[in-house]
C-alpha cells in the first residue's frame, strides 16, 4: 500500500499528558504518560519540520495542558517561521504571568480556551479544581489583550446542557470569535463516566433549539460550531475527516496516532516518531492504512451512498459497542446496532437519578505506572 | 448584548482586509493557495481568490469591483453583485473585515 495518499493538513500534538484539571470526559486515554515519557524539544522540534515538510498546515498545541512545557514558546516560533499556523488548546488555569504575550510574540495565531461550566460552581465540580472558573475568565481577557482571536471549548453533558444559553452569552462578554458547543464523545474517560454525563433526548433538543436560534442572531457575530451529540444522531461523524485522511495526532511520546481513541482497538499497533519519520508512519504504517479509503468497509459502508460523506463514522466508537473496529459506526441508522445507542441513553439515564448534585465521576488522574514484568 | 458586538456589513466603500490571524498562503506541498484561520483551512478557487488579493485594507470594494472589471472583460454592474454577496459571506464568517 505505497499508493499515493494526499499529505495531512492538520496535526494535534498533545505536548504532555500532565493537567491541573481532572475532566471525567478527558480524551486522553485511561493510562495517562507521567512526564519522563515526554519527548524533548529538540525531538518535538524535529517533527514539527517533518510535518511541515509532509504538507501539515495547522498544529493545534494541546496536552494535557501544553503551557506546562516550559518550551511552548520555542515550538510555537518554529512553527510560525514554518508558515504554520498555531492553535493553543488549553485549560487557562496555571498559566504564568506574561506567558500569553510572550506566546503573542513567539507567532501563536489562535487560542482555544476550555471552560466546563457557565456558572463557577459548574466548572468546579467538573474540573474538580478550586477557582478554575475565575482564573479561566482571566486568562480568557489576557488572551484578548495580546491581540489573540479566542474561541471557547464548551463540553456538554447533563450537568451543563442546561446552561448552554448561558454560555452563548459568557462567550460573547469574553469577546470570543468562536464558541464551541462540544457535546462529549463517549471514549476513554468519557466511556467510563458515560453513565454519568449522557444527557437526556429532551435536554438535547433544548439545546439544538438554543443553539440554532443563536446562529442565526448571531451571524457575523460569533461563529458557533455545534458537535452534536452521537447517542442522538441518524448519521455518524466523518470522524478525523476519515481515517488517516488528512489529521493525526501525536503523543507525549511520540507515537502516532490516527485518532484521540485509535490505541482502545487492541490488535492495531502504533509507531514511534524517533523510531521511524513522519512521512514513512503516515504512508506506509499498517495502524494507518488499516481504515483508510473505503476498501475496508463491511456492509452496510461498502454499498452506501454516503461512505465518503462520513467514512463510516468512528472506528472506535464501532469497536467500543459493535466490539468491531471495522463494523459501521452504531451512530448510523443503518447500523444493525442503531436501537443499541437509544438504550444505553435509557440504562444511563436509569442509572443516573434525577438528582445532578448526587453523581459522583471517576476523575482523569495519572495511575502509578505499571512497571513492565 | 455588548455594543461592540455588531455584525458589519459591505458597501461600495467598505475597505475590506483579512484580519490578522488569518492568513493567505502558497502551499508548495499541494501547488495551491490556502487560508487559514482558527480551526479551518478554505482552499479558495481563482476568481475567490482574485477578490481575497485586493482586500488590503486601502482598496474600497468599488475599485475591486472595477479592478476585476478590467481584468475579466466585463461589465462593473454585472460583477457588483455577486463581489459583495461573496465579501459579505467572508465577513459573516469572520475571515474578512470589512
Amino acid at each position: 500500500m505505497n499508493a499515493t495518499y494526499f499529505p495531512p493538513v492538520s496535526m494535534l500534538a498533545e505536548l504532555t499528558h500532565r493537567c491541573p484539571l481532572q475532566c471525567p470526559y478527558c480524551s486522553n486515554p485511561l493510562e495517562l504518560l507521567k512526564a519522563n515519557r515526554e519527548h524533548d524539544t529538540q525531538t518535538w522540534l524535529r517533527l514539527f519540520d517533518e510535518a511541515a515538510d509532509l504538507g501539515v498546515l495547522q498544529v493545534h498545541l494541546s496536552g494535557g495542558e501544553p503551557t506546562l512545557r516550559p518550551d511552548l514558546e520555542e515550538m510555537v516560533a518554529r512553527l510560525a517561521s514554518r508558515g504554520v499556523y498555531t492553535n493553543l488548546i488549553t485549560a487557562g488555569v496555571l498559566i504564568a504571568e506574561g506567558r500569553i504575550r510572550a506566546l503573542a510574540e513567539a507567532g501563536l495565531d489562535h487560542v482555544q480556551l476550555s471552560i466546563q461550566g457557565a456558572r463557577p460552581e459548574t466548572t468546579q465540580r467538573i474540573s474538580n479544581y478550586r477557582g478554575a472558573h475565575e482564573k479561566k475568565l482571566e486568562t480568557a481577557r489576557l488572551v484578548r489583550a495580546a491581540g489573540l482571536p479566542l474561541t471557547i471549548n464548551a463540553p456538554i453533558h447533563r450537568h451543563n446542557i442546561d446552561q448552554v444559553g448561558e454560555f452563548i452569552e459568557l462567550a460573547l462578554s469574553l469577546d470570543a470569535e468562536r464558541l464551541e458547543i462540544a457535546n462529549v464523545q463517549y471514549s476513554g474517560w468519557a466511556l467510563l463516566n458515560r453513565n454519568a454525563l449522557m444527557p437526556s433526548r429532551e435536554a438535547v433538543d433544548r439545546q439544538t433549539e438554543i443553539v440554532e436560534a443563536a446562529r442565526e442572531r448571531l451571524r457575523g457575530i460569533m461563529n458557533i460550531d455545534y458537535v452534536t451529540p452521537d447517542y442522538f444522531a441518524i448519521y455518524p461523524k466523518p470522524c478525523m475527516g476519515g481515517w488517516a485522511r488528512d489529521a493525526f495526532m501525536v503523543a507525549p511520546d511520540g507515537t502516532v496516532l490516527p485518532c484521540h481513541a485509535a490505541q482502545t482497538i487492541p490488535w492495531l499497533s502504533f509507531e514511534r516518531f524517533g523510531d521511524r519519520s513522519l512521512r514513512e508512519i503516515w504512508n506506509d504504517s499498517p495502524a494507518f492504512n488499516a481504515f483508510r479509503g473505503t476498501d475496508w468497509m463491511q456492509q452496510p459502508c461498502r454499498s452506501c451512498e454516503r461512505r465518503e460523506i462520513d467514512w463510516g463514522g468512528c472506528r472506535c466508537q464501532a469497536m467500543a459497542i459493535a466490539g468491531d473496529a471495522a463494523a459501521t459506526d452504531p451512530a448510523c441508522v443503518k447500523s444493525p446496532l442503531h436501537a443499541r445507542m437509544a438504550q444505553l441513553v435509557e440504562e444511563a439515564l436509569a442509572t443516573a437519578g434525577s438528582d445532578s448534585a448526587n453523581t459522583t465521576f471517576v476523575y482523569r488522574r495519572i495511575a502509578p505506572v505499571r512497571e513492565p514484568v | 448584548m455588548l455594543a461592540m458586538h455588531q455584525r458589519n456589513t459591505i458597501s461600495v466603500q467598505s475597505m475590506p482586509s483579512l484580519p490578522h490571524h488569518v492568513h493567505l498562503r502558497f502551499d508548495p506541498v499541494r501547488e495551491a493557495w490556502a487560508l487559514l484561520s482558527p480551526e479551518r483551512i478554505y482552499w479558495p478557487n481563482d476568481a475567490s481568490l482574485d477578490i481575497l488579493r485586493r482586500c488590503d485594507g486601502k482598496t474600497t470594494v468599488g475599485a475591486i469591483i472595477e479592478a476585476l472589471a478590467l481584468e475579466y472583460d466585463a461589465e462593473e454592474e454585472e460583477l457588483a453583485a455577486d463581489v459583495i454577496a461573496f465579501l459579505q459571506e467572508w465577513t459573516d464568517n469572520l475571515l474578512v473585515t470589512p
